[in-house]
């Protein structure tokens, strides 16, 4: 009877989230790759992160202690703290302000690196990016964006990850388009790659004008994809094909 | 930005049962075939050699050439009776020369 129960409890959990992370819809063999840290493409780039973390006088670990003390901060962006700022963004404001170093340019490696190395320790916990008035309207303006044709083809985001996901684009698996493994390591990049990298792909995939590294769309964008993927496993950093 | 590998060996190793080694080393593999944005050709600068030695003795090598992607990845195979230490270098151009070692303890 109490397995009964069960069963129809997770059927209705089922029924009622049909959302799937990308890396559940992968081939079994990248299902792997991601599972196994021993296996994992961005197991260097993770190195580089640690050794980013303890490096110079100022170093992350000298205000923040041991990665793992940032559990669950990769839970919280995109965030609104004197305009909206993702986690490489947030790191590059730290590397900015208080340690005093120049900023590093989008997709610089430490900079994934480190993104990675944070996003790392939010492993198993959901995305829970936060509410607000300028968050909400951040995320109203990026769902305008998501249900937007754009670009030469003419096509908006929910075309292909709303209406289509699970079918295929050519050979490969159109993805509900969750968030919630980035930054991922990307074997078409060869490397890992932001989420903002990602967006800007799509961008000029259907022939658009690619948005500016950190633009207020592009963070819109995230602020309502967050919002979408809310509630999923996170398990960065990811792999996709 | 000082060379970076991971070495990943399993927990437990038994006397005489083979076990996997995971070895990757952060390295460009630049083929000497592509150009620069500018239109220049980018040498060629590749890891030549991967070796794994146990106590000195030669237990695993690989010659790497053009093809192999960036990040060369190699896993293989090896068995042993009692423990020691392994050490792995990656040799290539431009004199890159890169040394781990790992204890190997028999459990």
């Amino acid at each position: 009877m109490r397995s009964a129960w069960l069963l129809l409890a997770v059927a209705l959990a089922a029924q009622a989230d049909d959302r799937r992370s990308g890396r559940n819809t992968m081939s079994p063999a990248l299902r792997a790759m991601q599972a196994d840290d021993t296996q994992h493409p961005a197991q260097l780039a993770l190195a580089l992160g640690r050794e980013q973390w303890a490096a110079g006088a100022k170093s992350c670990a000298s205000c923040h202690g041991e990665p793992d003390k940032l559990r669950g901060a990769a839970t919280r962006y995109p965030a609104w703290d004197h305009g909206l700022i993702d986690l490489p963004g947030r790191i590059q404001r730290c590397r900015v302000r208080h340690q005093q170093q120049p900023a590093w340019a989008p997709e610089a490696e430490p900079l994934l690196a480190l993104s990675a190395l944070v996003a790392q320790q939010s492993r198993g916990l959901p995305l829970q990016p936060p509410r607000g008035p300028e968050l909400d309207s951040a995320a109203a303006q990026g769902q305008r964006l998501y249900t937007t044709r754009i670009g030469a083809l003419n096509l908006s985001c929910a075309q292909c990850h709303d209406e289509r996901a699970g079918q295929r684009l050519g050979g490969s698996l159109i993805p509900q388009g969750h968030v919630e493994d980035y930054p991922v390591y990307r074997l078409e990049w060869q490397s890992l790659g932001s989420l903002q990298r990602r967006l800007r792909g799509c961008a000029s995939g259907v022939r658009a004008k690619v948005w500016d590294w950190d633009s207020a769309e592009l963070l819109a964008l995230q602020t309502y994809l967050a919002r979408r993927t809310a509630g999923l496993t996170m398990q960065p950093p990811g792999v996709r094909p | 930005m000082a060379t970076r590998a991971v070495i990943t060996l399993p927990a437990r190793i038994k006397a005489g049962e083979a076990f996997e080694v995971r070895a990757t080393v952060a390295h460009a593999m630049e083929t000497g075939y592509r150009t620069a944005d500018e239109g220049t050709r980018l040498p060629r600068d590749l890891v030549r050699r991967f070796e794994c030695r146990l106590d000195g003795e030669l237990v695993f090598a690989a010659d790497l050439f053009a093809a192999v992607s960036a990040n060369p990845y190699l896993a293989f195979w090896l068995r042993a009776e009692k423990s020691g230490e392994l050490s792995f270098s990656w040799r290539g151009d431009k004199g890159f020369e890169h040394r781990e070692t790992r204890p190997l303890v028999i459990a």
